[in-house]
């Protein structure tokens, strides 16, 4: 048993033995040890300030996703970059209603879908007060299960409303506000251009999604698909919802089949739209975060690679500097591991205490990015993973770049050592 | 045997040298520069190997041994005095006293404890703070004798240790070897002065790698006394 334990015990006197020697000698040369440490301070403080910036970015666009649902399909037009529609313009693009009808029969994954369309910008009256530049968005009834923006006044669409191209509307508290309507103001009639709507609901505003820009106001109004139709033909887009999250691929599948054909398309040829979910968008920006990630980090193995050079550079120095104390420790019974570990472990030490010092200041870093107002990236942080990578690389460098000094020192005659002037 | 190869010539440092040191003798070992003085002190303290020939330590053969065992029994049985002290400079004399146990295996744990007692048995229980830069010559060297013997080694080598001291200086630390001989310590000196051997019990003294003569003090001194008049015959 005892033999058993002598190893590993040994081992672990042997560690102490050299942590307990090389934070004294990393003690005793402060500005020497400082100063060469920095490359790696540097390193360290950028990766994480780096993937901290960005982890702000994803849990911002994370939570955004979540408001809207990430079961959303969104479906809008596209021009191709080859086949006979490539050199199309865009109106030529556009869907027509009817590209959509009976879409639920043909799509079972699919558990609701709603042509989306716009006119453009209009002028809305009130009495005297008038508001320009107001989105009219044209919608289906199914709209109100996908977007989950509820009624928090009134009522929502109804088939009827649809089917009997009513002149009804939903509109937004602000802009109801805006045009100094009551706050039950149900059942009012307010003017859209030239034609009267009946307001039959209130709506909640789409949460924040722009980055920065939100001082310019913009106001949405809804009103019925087919009514919006009247208006003039719209430019139109759809969203729809999967069944469940697992089969959305499938609705999406479905989807694009029954829009070739809808549309057209002979096989071999180029979609001319897309579909998309938040699900896939999201993946695309998880492509785009690794790739920064991953030259960010080229970046930093740079530098520490720099930093290391600088580690190996001291080590050797102090090598030969501490010539003759190596040659004392041996002559007083230290071993060849002894001082090999000894100097190791100083120069890992010194790496370790750069990587600390570089989350410092990456942890600094990051809360000057999180109180930039402008860059609304206050969920940046430094994630945990984050902190163990810098410390295992910079514990990597100790080892790669004091392996060669350490070796010098372990392998050195203490008589030649004591010699040594 | 201990053979030096310097390019193609071989040199014989040391050259059929035998030896026998019993436990509590004091030794000098004498000679002029490359008498293998040095090689034979190194071959002692087990940081050279013969190159044939055996050496025993406390009834142990050395001679087959690795580098780590050899560590081991430097660490355990040798204590090294050296002329230059070879002082940890930034570290104070009690980390330096201390330093030997770091590696011993046993020692780890007291070595505060050892290394203030050790400090004290040289008579310098007041200055465990001090650095080597804040110490005089001798307290220098009795911290390094401290530090040799803080293992409670078999052998207590000291090469030239008052070569970097003034007389006085010399004379202290030489009552303090005569004082550790009287507790019981086997000591191994090196030197080239008379008066720095004559306080061995025992003179070896070397030429070209061999035992030129081995005497007790006494013998050593009527013989050399002997010399100097035949000497003076001669002259005559």
């Amino acid at each position: 048993m005892k033999a058993v334990l002598a190893i590993p015990l040994a081992f672990l006197r042997l560690f102490y033995q050299s942590i307990y020697l090389a934070l004294g000698q990393i003690w005793v040369n402060k500005t020497r040890s400082i100063l060469t440490t920095l490359g790696i301070v540097i390193g360290v403080a950028s990766v994480t300030a780096v993937i901290a910036a960005l982890t702000g970015l994803k849990a911002k666009i994370l939570t955004q996703v979540q408001t809207l649902g990430t079961n959303t399909i969104f479906i809008s037009p596209r021009t191709p970059d080859r086949g006979p529609m490539r050199h199309a313009n865009w109106w030529q693009m556009r869907f027509r209603p009817e590209q959509f009808d009976s879409v639920l029969d043909h799509c079972p994954s699919v558990a609701a879908l709603s042509r989306v369309g716009g006119v453009g910008r209009r002028t809305l009256k009130y009495g005297e007060q008038s508001v320009d530049n107001v989105e009219i968005q044209g919608i289906e009834p199914a709209y109100h299960q996908i977007e989950h923006r509820p009624v928090v006044l009134g009522r929502v669409f109804t088939p009827i409303d649809d089917m009997q191209v009513r002149q009804v509307c939903l509109i937004e508290p602000k802009l109801r506000d805006k045009l100094r309507l009551d706050r039950d103001c149900i059942g009012e009639t307010i003017r859209i251009g030239y034609n009267a709507f009946r307001i039959v609901g209130v709506i909640e505003p789409r949460p924040q999604m722009n980055f920065g820009d939100s001082s310019q106001e913009r106001y949405e109004v809804f009103i019925p698909f087919r009514t919006l139709e009247k208006l003039g033909e719209p430019w139109m887009w759809a969203m729809a919802t999967g069944k469940s999250a697992d089969t959305l691929e499938e609705a999406q599948a479905e989807l694009k089949f029954f829009l070739r054909r809808t549309r057209n398309i002979r096989p071999g040829q180029p979609d001319t739209f897309e579909v998309q979910s938040l699900q896939s968008a999201l993946e695309t920006f998880n492509r785009i975060a690794v790739i920064v990630t991953m030259v960010a980090g080229g970046i930093v193995g740079i530098s520490l690679l720099v930093g290391g050079v600088g580690i190996m550079n001291i080590m050797l120095v102090s090598v030969s500097e501490r010539t003759r104390e190596i040659g004392l420790r041996k002559a007083v019974g230290a071993r060849r591991s002894a001082i090999l570990t000894q100097f190791m472990i100083e120069s890992v030490t010194l790496c370790f205490v750069g990587g600390l010092v570089g989350i410092g200041f990456g942890q600094l870093l990051t809360m000057a990015i999180a109180n930039i107002p402008q860059v609304k990236l206050d969920l940046a942080h430094i994630p945990l993973w984050a902190i163990g990578l810098s410390f295992s690389f910079a514990g990597f460098v100790g080892i790669v770049f004091g392996m060669v000094p350490a070796i010098k020192a372990a392998r050195l005659d203490p008589i030649e050592a004591l010699r040594h002037e | 045997m201990r053979v030096y190869k310097v390019g193609v010539e071989r040199i014989h440092a040391l050259d059929g040298v035998t030896l026998e040191l019993r436990e509590n003798e004091y030794v000098a070992v004498m000679g002029p520069s490359g008498s293998g003085k040095s090689t034979l002190m190194n071959v002692l303290g087990c940081l050279d190997r013969v190159t044939s020939g055996r050496y025993e330590l406390d009834g142990e053969n050395t001679t087959g041994m690795s580098d780590a065992a050899l560590a081991g029994v430097r660490n355990e049985r040798i204590g090294f005095v050296f002329q230059s002290f070879e002082l940890l400079s930034r570290s104070s004399a009690l980390k330096n006293v201390e330093m030997p146990l770091i590696y011993s295996r046993d020692g780890w744990w007291s070595r505060r404890k050892r290394a203030m007692h050790m400090l004290g048995r040289v008579g310098l229980g007041d200055r465990v703070k001090h650095r080597p830069n804040q110490l005089s010559g001798g307290e220098k060297q009795r911290v390094a004798i401290a530090r040799a013997l803080i293992c409670n080694p078999s052998i207590l080598l000291a090469d030239e240790p008052t070569g970097n001291l003034d007389s006085k200086t010399s004379e202290d630390i030489l009552a303090l070897f005569d004082q550790l001989h009287a507790e019981g310590q086997t000591i191994i000196l090196v030197t080239h002065e008379e008066s720095v051997a004559r306080h061995a019990k025992r003179v070896i003294r070397m030429k070209d790698g061999r035992i030129f003569s081995d005497l007790s003090i006494e013998e050593d001194h009527a013989r050399r006394h002997e010399l100097t008049t035949e000497l003076g015959k001669v002259t005559k």
